[in-house]
């Protein structure tokens, strides 16, 4: 195995840039607040309603909102057909970037309500959570929701000792590694940390800090985003 | 003083660090984490004083007290209707908020407001439980009947207003159309023609397209000089069909 330092990527990256990045906020007319993120070849839609009444009234929380994020994949995003609907992989992500997003929302100001945001990935090109929670954060704020912060995510790996920085396509199988985490750059508080494989606790630090350096980045682009929607 | 870390009406997104020092109280739209502001909504800064607010450019309608509001009648229950408004929570209008004596024993109240009408009214009271009263004891409050009702966005409808009603009113003395605007971001409207009130839609949907635009009240001006509509007669908008009768009964 050769050790590479300073190498190219497949897509002609530095080991810690992340993909392209192309964030569009304001796309869907019906939606209270919405975005589009592209990610290299990975495409997220997220579509925030609400704050609005709850049904079923039974899970209605009369202490604060509750957030409803519904992560699904688009059936024609990936090489083979996605069953469409929920399955067990979308209702895992579907948890774990709500949570994510949830730690930034003041759901107390909105007892009894739901905050719904739907994700469709509409292209597949590993990194998909990543772009999930970028796309809803970015919806959300959009929407006009109260939140502590903006949250920004990118996924971390390891190829032939390197760490890399946002997996696309085959590298994510190339990769000893996974870590996707989900960051609140003015809070530097980190929402969603996964792990996928087997890393030592000093790689785990490096990786950490690579990926909060990139999601600054992203959170850049996100507010650039904004800004370019509401000041046209 | 310290100084501020971004300046009056500078574009501000959540999370965003407005100052760091106790010097400044966070308004609306701003909290307090540590010794810092911080922007809670994507909006426009607005310092007063020692106070920092965050103008919201989107969201969702939140019901608060004295509120004038256009909401649908969604049920008609035996002793009030239940009213649509736009907010996480639905409205009640009790008996004891219309004007005049009811029996509700004896009357159709569905004669009174039917499932489907739209009302403008008055918030009463929101409860700590979130349950949202509305009153009709209002000299504006009324049942629509006639015109249309357009949706715009609840963060814009005090720019669609204007300080003290001047832009709205420039509207009406251009158009001639009669336009109440619900503080809920529901709008009725009723000109001559169909042509007239789709050039009034026309005109609130730039105001809300360029809210953040200083200067917007001289474009908006400009924009209705040059549509050539002539109102023919200025017609009152004190006018209450639903109100008159009330107290005459």
């Amino acid at each position: 195995m050769k050790k590479v330092i300073g190498m190219k990527r497949n897509d002609g990256r530095k080991p810690e840039d992340f993909r392209e990045l192309e964030i569009e906020a304001g796309v869907l007319e019906n939606a209270t607040g919405s975005a589009r993120v592209r990610m290299g070849r990975t495409i997220a839609v997220a579509g925030v309603y609400g704050p609005r009444e709850m049904f079923p009234r039974r899970l209605q929380n009369p202490e604060k909102a509750t957030l409803q994020l519904r992560y699904t994949m688009a059936p024609f995003s990936t090489d083979e057909r996605v069953r469409p609907g929920l399955s067990r992989r979308g209702k895992e992500i579907s948890m774990v970037s709500g949570k994510a997003v949830e730690a930034a929302i003041f759901l107390d100001d909105f007892p009894k309500a739901s905050i719904d945001v739907f994700v469709d990935i509409i292209q597949a090109d590993a990194g998909t959570r990543t772009a999930a929670i970028n796309a809803a954060a970015v919806a959300l704020a959009d929407a006009g929701v109260p939140m502590r912060d903006m949250v920004s995510s990118v996924a971390v790996g390891k190829i032939d000792g390197t760490y890399v920085v946002d997996l696309a396509g085959k590298e994510e199988d190339a990769s000893a590694c996974d870590l996707p985490i989900a960051y609140m750059p003015n809070q530097d508080k980190i929402t969603l940390l996964q792990m996928d494989g087997d890393i030592s606790k000093e790689d785990l630090k490096k990786m950490l800090e690579l990926a909060k350096d990139a999601a600054r980045k992203i959170h850049k682009v996100q507010v650039e985003a904004l800004k370019k929607r509401w000041l046209k | 003083m310290d100084k501020l870390l971004k300046n009056e009406r500078d574009f501000v997104t959540p999370g965003e660090k407005l100052v760091d020092s106790m010097e400044f109280l966070p308004g609306r739209n701003c909290f307090r984490e540590g010794n810092g502001v911080f922007a809670k909504k994507t909006g426009l800064l607005h310092v007063s004083g020692r106070v920092l607010s965050v103008i919201a450019l989107n969201g969702i309608y939140m019901p608060q007290r004295d509120d004038m509001i256009i909401g649908e009648v969604k049920d008609v229950q035996s002793n009030g209707w239940v009213v649509e408004v736009g907010a996480p929570y639905q409205a009640y209008l009790p008996l004891s908020g219309v004007r005049g004596y009811l029996d509700s024993a004896k009357t159709d109240l569905s004669k009174v407001y039917g499932v489907g009408d739209m009302i403008y009214g008055k918030i009463k009271m929101v409860s700590s439980t979130q349950s949202v009263h509305i009153s009709m004891f209002d000299r504006m409050c009324r049942k629509f009947s006639g015109g249309r009702i357009v949706a715009v966005n609840p963060a814009k409808v005090p720019r669609i207003i204007g300080k003290s009603g001047s832009m709205i009113d420039m509207i009406k003395r251009y158009t001639g159309c009669r336009v109440v605007v619900g503080q809920n971001g529901v709008m009725w409207l009723e000109g001559e023609s169909p042509k007239v009130e789709d050039f009034v839609i026309n005109v609130v949907e730039t105001i809300q397209e360029k809210s953040h635009v200083e200067g917007l009240t001289s474009e908006i001006e400009k924009m209705l000089k040059n549509s050539g509509i002539k109102p023919a007669v200025q017609k009152s908008d004190e006018k209450h069909e639903e109100g008159d009768r009330n107290e005459k009964e």
